[in-house]
């Protein structure tokens, strides 16, 4: 038996954005995406939690350093996505619309290829109390 | 003398940058709140009033009425926007949550009636920061 545990750990960062398609005209991007279309853009404080997922390894009893998956995220996320503007200064949403779900995929396929090979990873990201995203699903 | 607080939140982008320095001068007092693109927060606002509860009705104040003197005059200025650029009552102020939750104080107080006393606007700006103003 493979005794897998997961273990967790909870960041936060605070940005600014909007939503907007631009392939689509005003009174479009307005309808659909209503009070988050502003043009000034609009913030949330998000809080992000990375879950992995292995066995515990023999010697450490760790399934990843918490400490070390922390570094990971403020070193790769945080950095970058704190106190910022998704839509002007991360890269990563120059062309994609960054709603929760893009989000939530981005910062998994940023930390995806740093973390162990063998750890599974799960990132659920909440833009407020009351709505959260996770990928992969299930 | 009773207290009833009605909590509400609203999303919002600003940035803290005080036209009157340089951008160097900017990013030593604000660090990473003066970005010029913006950056924002869930905003979660507490509204207390005090006063003495109505016989009648056991209510210090409708609370439902409380809500939607809030929902127009604060919320509906302040939600989803950019409190430097679209908010016409922080115009030519600095947009730290000190001068918000004053700014709703003196928004909010004048509409309510007479029989209920404003007591506190309390502003977090994130779960971990949060301003209390008491009108004085």
């Amino acid at each position: 038996m493979e005794n897998k545990v997961s273990v967790y750990r909870r960041e936060h960062f605070n940005a600014a954005h909007r939503l907007n398609n631009p392939a689509w005209d005003e009174a479009k991007n307005e309808k659909i995406f209503g009070k988050c279309n502003n043009p000034s853009y609009h913030g949330h404080n998000y809080e992000i939690t990375v879950k992995v997922t292995g066995v515990p390894n023999a010697d450490t009893g760790f399934v990843i350093d918490l400490k070390m998956l922390s570094d990971i995220i403020n070193e790769n996320v945080l950095e970058r996505f704190d106190h910022k503007n998704l839509n002007l200064d991360v890269k990563e949403f120059a062309e994609l619309n960054p709603t929760t779900e893009n989000i939530v995929i981005v910062i998994y396929n940023i930390l995806r290829p740093i973390i162990d090979k063998d750890l599974d990873i799960q990132v659920r990201l909440y833009e407020t109390p009351r709505n959260f995203a996770e990928y992969p699903a299930g | 003398m009773v207290y009833l607080t009605r909590i509400e939140h609203f999303n919002a982008a600003h940035k803290l940058y005080n036209p009157g320095w340089d951008k160097e001068r900017n990013e030593i007092v604000f660090g990473k709140c003066a970005n010029e693109n913006w950056h924002g927060h869930n905003y979660e606002l507490y509204v207390t009033i005090k006063g003495n509860v109505t016989e009648e009705t056991g209510f210090l104040f409708d609370v439902k009425i409380l809500s939607l003197l809030i929902k127009q005059f604060i919320l509906d200025k302040l939600d989803h926007k950019n409190l430097n650029v679209d908010v016409e009552f922080m115009k030519g102020q600095m947009c730290s949550t000190e001068n918000l939750a004053k700014a709703i104080w003196k928004q909010l107080q004048p509409r309510l009636p007479q029989q209920v006393e404003l007591h506190c606007i309390k502003l977090y700006e994130t779960p971990r920061i949060y301003v209390e103003y008491f009108g004085h």
